[in-house]
């Protein structure tokens, strides 16, 4: 299953970026393989519509679940309707490193 | 000027079939013809017809308002029956919709998850795999914050 989590750098010891839309990366966890990919956010100073352009980049990945902040209500819906499960962790402090630990346990 | 954009309705679940087929077509009294539901003209019979709810606890439910509701509700039951009187198919589908998915809070590591695979159950949180979690009410919470902010003050 791939989980996509929003970051605000492109390590592991980066922490988790708040928002979705306008996250400065994606990563990208493969729980089978154990991989993780950084993709830059194109979206990151978009003023409007970043979260369905978002949704779309994470989509295209077969992502079944996504980790971040906070979600638009824009993006709610989208997701609700392709089936993606949304979890919220209102801990701006959390590294991505530590929610990979977390998925792992 | 260009009307007002349509509000979207909210659909609690998906439903389990995407249509109906007729049969057993007697002469030439049916026409092949496909009548197509929309999801809110779906959602609007179920909460009505099935649920028993009234046209006002409808229109909340949909969030959307109460003639509004109404309209969807008649043109449903117009649809329904000229696919019953022509003998023609139904197919479910389109429509200015949004799925509406129950939310969860997890005691172990406070996050919040929805739960998109609505037929399923949910068992452990996503995230930790922990099974202390709770249905988590947006209402509740906002009281909540609510009073901690006036306890301060």
């Amino acid at each position: 299953m791939k989980i996509a989590i929003t970051s605000t750098g492109n390590n592991l010891e980066s922490k988790l970026d708040q928002r979705f839309g306008r996250c400065s990366y994606f990563v990208i966890y493969d729980t089978e393989t154990g991989g993780t990919e950084f993709i830059p956010n194109p979206n990151k100073d978009a003023r409007e519509g970043a979260g369905p352009a978002s949704v779309q980049i994470v989509a295209s990945r077969n992502v079944s679940r996504i980790i971040s902040g906070e979600f638009g209500i824009k993006i709610k819906s989208i997701l609700d309707s392709l089936k993606i499960q949304m979890i919220v962790i209102k801990e701006p402090e959390k590294s991505i490193g530590k929610i990979i630990e977390m998925l792992n346990k | 000027m260009s009307p007002r954009p349509t509000r979207l309705r909210k659909v609690s679940s998906p439903p389990v079939i995407s249509g109906f087929k007729p049969y057993g077509a007697k002469g030439a009294g049916r026409d092949a013809g496909t009548v197509f539901l929309h999801f809110e003209e779906y959602e609007a019979v179920r909460l009505v017809d099935f649920e028993m709810l009234n046209h006002y606890q409808a229109s909340q439910e949909m969030n959307v308002s109460r003639p509004t509701l109404t309209r969807i509700y008649s043109k449903a039951r117009h649809k329904i029956a000229v696919a019953l009187v022509k003998g023609r198919q139904i197919i479910i589908e389109g429509g200015k919709i949004y799925f509406d998915s129950e939310w969860f809070f997890c005691n172990t590591c406070s996050c919040y998850f929805n739960n998109p695979e609505k037929q399923e159950a949910v068992k452990e949180c996503p995230l930790c795999r922990g099974r202390r979690f709770s249905i988590y009410n947006k209402e509740i919470t906002e009281q909540e914050e609510f009073m901690a902010t006036t306890k301060t003050q």
